[in-house]
């Protein structure tokens, strides 16, 4: 029986969804005091947003945190040390416009890569801490991202430290080509020497984790915990409905599915994540030699 | 040739595919099937092999040739288990110390429903993860086309070698325009952009060779037959620490492009 809509191009709902949680999530500048949840449909107060840690108070929606917010959120007080702050990307393969687009979202994101690094305690436990910045080019990896991530790994093997990972990432930056896949083998290789080393990697996957930073060390660590709904998967949704002219299931991709699979953990609340983490961190606490 | 003629020419018609290299490089080859944990992925082709009375596992991303092959190969785009495959097959290579030889032609993994669902993504970082460390020496050739991590996971190697018409990207140059100018007749200009031909890499270090095409297979399967086993003696001759070490470093290297301000 030939489909209705076989030639029509498949109806996207996360076009809807990524163009209303844009709006929703629009940077806090002075003025804009009231936000939209995407969810429930809610006005809510941007300052009652922040104090409930971004998470809808109504619905229990959770919207974008930048970098900075998180790491404030799940280190303890004036606990946190940043490593590596300096490093910046150049246009290594002089790519049109790449140079321009760095400038732009170092503005947006105020910050100068798309990954926080540093150490912190969290609960009162020393760990290596990685952050990734959704509003510097939605967290794409590429070769300062990948150095970042690879250096903290060495670090923390060389430290005995856990490293403690939020990840979002839109996948590989295409704008460094091939370097930028190389960083999937270089830091998958320094997540794998500080593994053998018997340390502990707990990786906390976030609204979205696509493409190859799903594909290196988004899927590697031992404890794989994730925030509701946040879309997880290789292959983004559009790319996927495109090659199999297909609507997708819904709930595909989506934290709760990847459990279902067998891929995450467990979902986490972010009010609770620090809690988790704590405790986590505690029952890897290693012997006193 | 331009950039975008090297696409072409990697994804012609008539390329000699992952198997011809397999059965005109080495002797009795015997094909491995499955990954032990969903079943077997026609997408890659497994085995152990003879080269010139060396053992080695050899491992292929296999296109096929005709419609009804690349059909039954998935036109060489493999899920999840074909990895899984792959990487169990290294293990044993570990196991019984023989090197490994992959042979990578591919447009990507595969994007679709059930390769999500099986864990797409965390096969790939399994594999990388896994082969950074692998205490038994891999090559990596590239054969036609290396799309971004479905080629990746096929090449955490000590060395790669492309041939002179194949490609190794990131992204497609036809994803790569669409996405940057949502154009994709800019294919062209996305195609000398990406930096994707085996000399491109080349100078970029991120390859060790480029194997010349003289338009003769036979003389390419020659050529090769004999580079393989030269680099294959010296490297089994180093000691697994050691091995592991070069190829860490090989990857660690790639990236010191940042400013410090």
């Amino acid at each position: 029986m030939l489909r209705k809509d076989l030639f029509r191009r498949p109806k996207n709902e996360l076009e809807d969804y990524f163009k209303s949680s844009k709006k929703a999530s629009a940077p806090d500048v002075p003025g804009e005091m009231c936000i939209l949840c995407p969810k429930c449909k809610s006005t809510l107060f941007t300052s009652s947003l922040n104090e409930n840690c971004r998470v809808c108070t109504k619905c229990g929606y959770h919207f974008r945190m930048n970098a900075r917010q998180r790491v404030d959120f799940i280190s303890d007080d004036d606990t946190f040390t940043e490593l590596f702050s300096d490093m910046r990307s150049k246009n290594p393969i002089e790519f049109p416009n790449y140079t321009e687009k760095l400038k732009h979202a170092r503005l947006e994101s105020a910050q100068k890569e798309a990954v926080v690094c540093g150490t912190a305690k969290i609960g009162g436990f020393d760990c290596a801490l990685f952050v990734m910045e959704p509003n510097f080019m939605m967290g794409s990896m590429g070769t300062v991202v990948g150095d970042k991530i690879t250096l903290l790994f060495e670090y923390a093997t060389e430290q005995s430290l856990p490293v403690i990972g939020f990840i979002v990432s839109g996948g590989a930056r295409m704008q460094e080509g091939i370097l930028s896949l190389m960083q999937m083998a270089k830091t998958s290789g320094a997540v794998k020497l500080h593994s053998d080393a018997g340390n502990l990697y707990i990786a906390v996957l976030t609204d979205p984790t696509t493409g190859g930073v799903t594909a290196s060390f988004g899927m590697e660590a031992d404890i794989t915990l994730s925030e509701p709904n946040a879309l997880i998967g290789f292959a983004g949704p559009r790319v996927i409905e495109q090659t199999i002219r297909q609507k997708l299931p819904s709930g595909f991709q989506r934290a709760e599915f990847l459990v279902e699979k067998g891929f995450v953990d467990s979902v986490v609340n972010r009010k609770d994540e620090k809690k988790l983490v704590s405790k986590l961190l505690s029952l890897h606490k290693k012997e006193d030699l | 040739m331009t950039a975008y003629d090297k696409v072409k020419a990697a994804r012609a018609k008539g390329r000699p595919t992952g198997m011809d290299y397999i059965s005109n490089i080495f002797s009795d080859f015997i094909e491995m099937h499955g990954d032990r944990r969903f079943g077997d992925d026609k997408a890659v082709v497994a085995g152990i092999a003879s080269l010139n009375n060396m053992p080695v596992t050899v491992i292929a991303l296999e296109k096929g040739h005709d419609t009804k092959e690349k059909i039954y190969r998935n036109f060489g785009s493999a899920h999840p288990e074909g990895y899984r495959k792959a990487l169990r097959q290294m293990k044993l290579a570990e196991k019984f110390k023989r090197p490994v030889i992959c042979f990578v032609d591919t447009a990507g993994a595969f994007c679709g429903i059930a390769a999500e669902e099986r864990g797409q993504g965390q096969a790939i970082a399994e594999n990388l993860m896994e082969m950074m460390t692998l205490k038994v020496p891999i090559i990596s050739v590239f054969i036609g086309e290396g799309g971004s991590g479905g080629a990746l996971a096929l090449a955490v190697a000590d060395e790669v070698w492309m041939l002179e018409n194949s490609i190794y990207s990131v992204i497609s140059p036809e994803g790569c325009a669409s996405i940057l100018w949502k154009d994709s007749s800019k294919v062209k200009e996305a195609c000398e952009y990406l930096k994707l031909t085996a000399e491109d890499l080349y100078n970029l270090n991120v390859i060790e060779k480029v194997i010349p095409e003289s338009g003769n297979f036979h003389k390419t399967y020659f050529e090769l037959k004999h580079l393989l086993f030269n680099k294959m003696s010296e490297n089994k001759k180093l000691d697994p620490e050691t091995l592991v070490k070069q190829r860490y470093s090989r990857f660690r290297k790639i990236g010191s492009y940042s400013n410090t301000i």
